[in-house]
C-alpha cells in the first residue's frame, strides 16, 4: 500500500511517515520510505513517500500509483495528485498555510476553488477541519496525529493502536497527552469511512 | 526483529559494527545523518566522533588514526568531497594502514546542493575504489564491507549513497557493534612521507591497485545477473529499483545485470552478460560511469552488442530518475511506443508556489534588513553563501547578489572591490560556514587591505543541515569555543562589532558603522536559531489601529504575518522576535501579555 502524505515544511510530515514505517516494521511488513529532508524542509513544500509491504521497490511512489494521498495542507494536496491512483483516496486537511509569496501577493491562493476541485473531482475524498481539531486536543501542532488517526478509517494494514504507540516513540513524553487525544479526534472524525 | 533504518543510519550501523574506532565529518544535506547517528552512540561504542572544522581536516584526521591500524570512518556530502581533494587525492598514493572508508552523499536532482556532480567520476579520477549501494541495507552491508576492502587493497574506499539512500527509510536486518580492539600503533616509516620520488613508486602502485580491486569486484555479491533474453539493461545504484519496477510495469523480462561496484567495473560479470546479447540499455544516474568502462570493454573485446544509454539520449546525465523516467526510456529502447495516459483530471486551480524560506523568528531576516536599511542610497554589493541565510536571496528581502560555494562570499567580494571601487561590497557568512572556509579568505583581506564588511551570521548553530555543533562552540565536554571576535581581531581586523539583529535600531546602526570604516571590517550579528531556542514569547496585530498597509508583510515576508481581509493576523509560528513590530509604522503590532 503506497501511501503519499503532502504538506509543509514544519507540520510534522516526517514524523507521520517515520510513525507509519515503524509500525509495519512492528507488524512484520516490510517497508520503504523516502523524505523531504534539509534546505526545502523551511516552510518549502514537502512529501513524504510511504510504501507499506513493498519488497522489490524503491522508495519513490510512482505518479499513479498512491493508494491515499493524505494531505496535511489542501494546496499541497492539490499539487500532489498526479500521485494517486484511479479511484485512489484522499484525505485533506482544509487549513491553508499560506506561503508568504500568496501573502505578498506574487502568487495566488484561490483556496474555495482548491478545496471544491479536491470534492468534486475525488470521489475518494474526504476533507478534514484538522486545525479545529488539533487545536482541541491541545496545540496546532498536533495537526499530524489528528491526521494519522483519520487515516486509520481507511483500513491500514496495521491497527491503529501500533500506529499511535510508535508515534508517541517519536514524540516527548511531555506532549504525549494532546498527541493522543489528537489522534482520538482524528480517529472518530467519522466521515472518512467510505 | 528488523531495525527501522534510514539509508544514513544502516551505514552508520554498518560503520559501527565493522569496529570503527575513529569516525569525522563536516554536515553537509544528505549526508548529515551519519555522524548524528554515531553520535546517539557513542556513550555505548567508545568510538571517537567529532564535526570537524570542514572535510580536509575530517579526512585527514581519519588518515591519521588509519596510519596507526585504526579503522576510521569520513562522512560528507559530494562537494564536501571538493574541498578534501587535496588529501584525498595524495592519500591514494600513499594509501592506508587501518581501513579507512569515506562515505560522500550524492544530491541527483539537486534537493540541497549547487551541483549535481558524481562522486563515483571522483572515485575514478582519484583511483580510489567505490560501491553503490541501492537502498538503506545495501548501504548497511557496504559500509561494512568497504572497511575489510580497505585493508586488502590499503587503499581509502568510497561508499557513494545518493539522496534516495540516505533519506530513505527501510526495514534492515542487523548483526552486532563488537567491542573496540586494540589500535595497533604507528609505525615510523618513510611510506608515511610523500616525496616526488616516492610519488612516482606509489602511482605504479595505485595503478595496480586499479586491477587488484576489479579483481576483488569480481566476484562480489553486490553485482547480480539475470539472463533473460537477448536484449538487456545494467543499471547501478538507487536506479536498480526503478528499473525492476519499469519492468514489472510493462510486463517485460530483460536480461539484468546490477553494478554495486562501478568503479573499477570488474571484467568477468560484465563481459559474460555482454557476451550473450545484442543490445543493452545502461541505466544510471548522473554520469555515464558504468556505460563508459561497459563500451570500453565491449569495444576490447570485440564483443558484438550495441550499448544505449546516456550517449545516445536515452537517458539524461542531469536531473533525478524515477520509475516514470526508466519506463519511458525502456520503452523507447524497446520500441514499445508512448504509454496511453491515464485519464486525465480537469486542470486544476492555480496553485500558490512555496520556496523555502526564513522561518518565523529567523535573525538573519533582521540581519539583511537591517544591512539594507544602512545600505539605503549606497552603491552595494551583497555576496553571500552557503546555510540557511542564502534564502535571504528570496523576496521580499531580495538581499543576496551572489552564492557559490563555501566560503565563497569573502573571496568573490574582494575581486568585485578590486574592479569597483566606488561598491561597498558586504560579505553574508554563517558561523559554521565562517569556521569551514572563511578564515583564509579573512587574512587574505586583511593583508592586502581590501575595503570590504564581513558579516557573521552567528545564529549558534549550523542549522540547515540539521543544527549541528561547529568551533564557536562548546557542545560536548573536552570541547572549547573559538570566539569568533578574538579570531578575527588576532587577523587584523580592526573594526569588530556586535549586534543583535533582532534588536533592529541596534542592527541598523552597527551596520552603518560597518559601512562607513575604511578597511576590512567585520560585524557579528549573533542570535540563536528559533529552530532550537525557546520562543521569547508571541505577538499580534491590534486590529484597531492596523491601518492595512501592509508594510509588515511586504518589508519582512515572514510566515506567521498572514494576510486576513485587508487585514494582517500573526499566527501560532510566531516565536515573538518582534522584527514586524519594529517596522509597523502604525504601532499596531504588540506582544502578547
Amino acid at each position: 500500500m503506497d501511501i503519499l502524505i503532502a504538506g509543509v515544511g514544519g507540520q510534522g510530515i516526517i514524523l507521520a511517515s517515520r510513525a507509519l514505517a515503524a509500525a509495519a516494521v512492528a507488524a512484520g511488513l516490510p517497508v520503504r520510505t523516502a523524505e523531504t529532508i534539509g534546505m526545502a524542509q523551511r516552510e518549502g513544500s514537502v512529501v513524504s513517500h510511504v510504501r507499506l509491504g513493498v519488497q522489490e521497490a524503491g522508495p519513490l511512489i510512482p505518479a499513479g500509483s498512491a493508494a491515499i494521498l493524505l494531505a496535511l495542507e489542501p494546496a499541497e494536496g492539490c499539487r500532489h495528485l498526479r500521485y494517486l491512483q484511479p479511484g485512489g483516496r484522499a484525505l485533506v486537511a482544509i487549513d491553508p498555510v499560506v506561503p508568504v509569496m500568496a501573502a505578498l501577493g506574487k502568487s495566488p491562493y484561490p483556496l474555495a476553488e482548491i478545496l471544491s476541485y479536491l470534492q468534486s473531482n475525488l470521489a475518494g475524498c474526504h476533507c478534514l477541519a484538522a486545525l479545529d481539531l488539533a487545536r482541541q486536543a491541545g496545540s496546532p501542532r498536533t495537526l499530524n496525529l489528528v491526521m494519522l488517526g483519520a487515516l486509520t478509517n481507511l483500513g491500514l494494514p496495521f491497527p491503529a493502536d501500533l500506529l499511535l504507540a510508535q508515534a508517541l516513540k517519536l514524540l516527548p513524553a511531555r506532549v504525549h497527552t494532546m498527541n493522543r487525544r489528537a489522534f482520538e479526534l482524528g480517529r472518530s472524525s467519522g466521515g472518512a469511512k467510505k | 526483529m528488523p531495525m527501522l533504518l534510514m539509508g544514513n543510519e544502516a551505514i552508520a550501523r554498518g560503520a559501527m559494527e565493522a569496529g570503527i574506532h575513529v569516525a569525522t565529518s563536516y554536515p553537509g544535506t544528505p549526508a548529515s545523518e551519519i555522524m548524528a547517528t554515531l553520535m546517539r552512540y557513542a556513550p555505548e561504542t567508545g568510538i571517537y566522533c567529532e564535526w570537524s572544522v570542514n572535510e580536509k581536516v575530517a579526512v585527514e584526521i581519519a588518515a591519521g588514526a588509519s596510519y596507526a591500524g585504526a579503522r576510521a570512518l569520513v562522512s560528507m556530502k559530494q562537494m564536501g568531497l571538493n574541498v578534501a581533494a587535496d588529501a584525498v587525492m595524495s592519500l591514494a598514493y600513499i594509501g592506508v594502514q587501518g581501513g579507512l572508508v569515506l562515505v560522500v552523499a550524492d544530491d541527483p536532482g539537486p534537493h540541497s546542493s549547487q551541483t549535481e556532480q558524481d562522486t563515483r567520476l571522483f572515485a575514478r579520477f582519484a583511483g580510489l575504489p567505490v560501491l553503490d549501494p541501492s537502498c538503506p541495507r545495501e548501504a548497511y552491508a557496504m559500509t561494512k564491507y568497504a572497511f575489510a576492502l580497505s585493508e586488502t587493497l590499503n587503499l581509502p574506499v568510497i561508499v557513494r549513497p545518493t539522496t534516495r539512500v540516505s533519506h530513505a527509510c527501510q526495514d534492515v536486518e542487523v548483526g552486532t557493534i563488537p567491542p573496540q580492539s586494540p589500535v595497533p600503533g604507528f609505525r615510523k616509516d618513510p611510506r608515511w612521507v610523500i616525496m616526488p620520488s616516492l610519488a612516482a613508486r606509489q602511482h605504479v602502485w595505485l595503478n595496480k591497485q586499479q586491477q587488484r580491486a576489479a579483481a576483488e569486484f569480481a566476484a562480489s555479491p553486490f553485482n547480480s545477473l539475470r539472463q533473460a533474453g537477448s536484449i538487456g539493461v545494467i543499471t547501478s545504484g538507487a536506479s536498480y529499483y526503478y528499473v525492476t519496477e519499469a519492468l514489472d510495469r510493462l510486463g517485460v523480462q530483460l536480461s539484468l545485470l546490477k553494478i554495486g561496484t562501478p568503479y573499477p567495473l570488474p571484467e568477468e560479470p560484465v563481459k559474460e552478460f555482454l557476451a550473450g546479447l545484442t543490445r543493452v540499455l545502461v541505466v544510471e544516474e548522473q554520469e555515464p560511469v558504468v556505460e563508459d568502462q561497459a563500451i570500453r570493454l565491449a569495444w576490447r573485446h570485440g564483443l558484438p552488442v550495441a550499448l544505449s544509454g546516456k550517449h545516445d539520449g536515452h537517458l539524461p546525465r542531469e536531473g533525478e530518475f524515477n520509475v516514470a523516467t526508466v519506463t519511458a526510456a525502456l520503452r523507447r529502447f524497446l520500441a514499445l511506443g508512448q504509454e496511453s495516459p491515464a485519464p486525465a483530471l480537469p486542470a486544476p486551480p492555480p496553485l500558490p508556489t512555496r520556496p523555502p524560506l526564513f522561518c518565523a523568528g529567523c535573525p538573519h531576516r533582521g540581519s539583511f534588513y537591517a544591512f539594507k536599511q544602512a545600505a539605503r542610497g549606497q552603491e552595494v554589493i551583497f555576496s553571500g553563501d552557503i546555510g540557511c541565510y542564502t534564502l535571504g536571496a528570496a523576496p521580499p528581502l531580495n538581499a543576496m547578489d551572489t552564492c557559490l560555494c563555501m566560503g565563497a562570499s569573502l573571496g568573490l567580494a574582494q575581486g568585485l572591490a578590486r574592479v569597483q571601487p566606488g561598491t561597498r561590497l558586504v560579505a553574508f557568512i554563517g558561523d559554521s560556514t565562517f569556521f569551514h572556509a572563511g578564515l583564509p579568505p579573512l587574512v587574505n583581506a586583511v593583508h592586502q587591505q581590501t575595503p570590504l564588511v564581513v558579516v557573521v551570521l552567528d545564529n549558534e548553530t549550523t542549522a540547515m543541515t540539521g543544527h549541528q555543533s561547529h568551533p564557536g562552540l562548546a557542545s560536548r565536554p573536552g570541547e572549547r569555543m573559538v570566539d569568533i571576535a578574538r579570531v578575527a581581531r588576532a587577523c587584523g581586523v580592526e573594526t569588530i562589532l556586535t549586534a543583535d539583529p533582532l534588536d533592529l535600531e541596534q542592527a541598523i546602526a552597527v551596520a552603518r558603522q560597518a559601512l562607513a570604516s575604511p578597511g576590512p571590517a567585520l560585524v557579528i550579528f549573533r542570535h540563536p536559531c528559533p529552530q532550537v531556542a525557546k520562543p521569547a514569547g508571541r505577538y499580534q496585530v491590534n486590529q484597531d489601529t492596523c491601518i492595512s498597509c501592509r508594510t509588515c508583510i511586504e518589508e519582512l515576508g515572514c510566515p506567521a504575518l498572514a494576510p486576513a481581509g485587508d487585514r494582517v493576523v500573526i499566527d501560532a509560528t510566531c516565536t515573538g522576535c518582534g522584527l514586524c513590530a519594529r517596522v509597523c509604522p502604525a504601532a499596531a503590532i504588540e506582544e502578547v501579555v
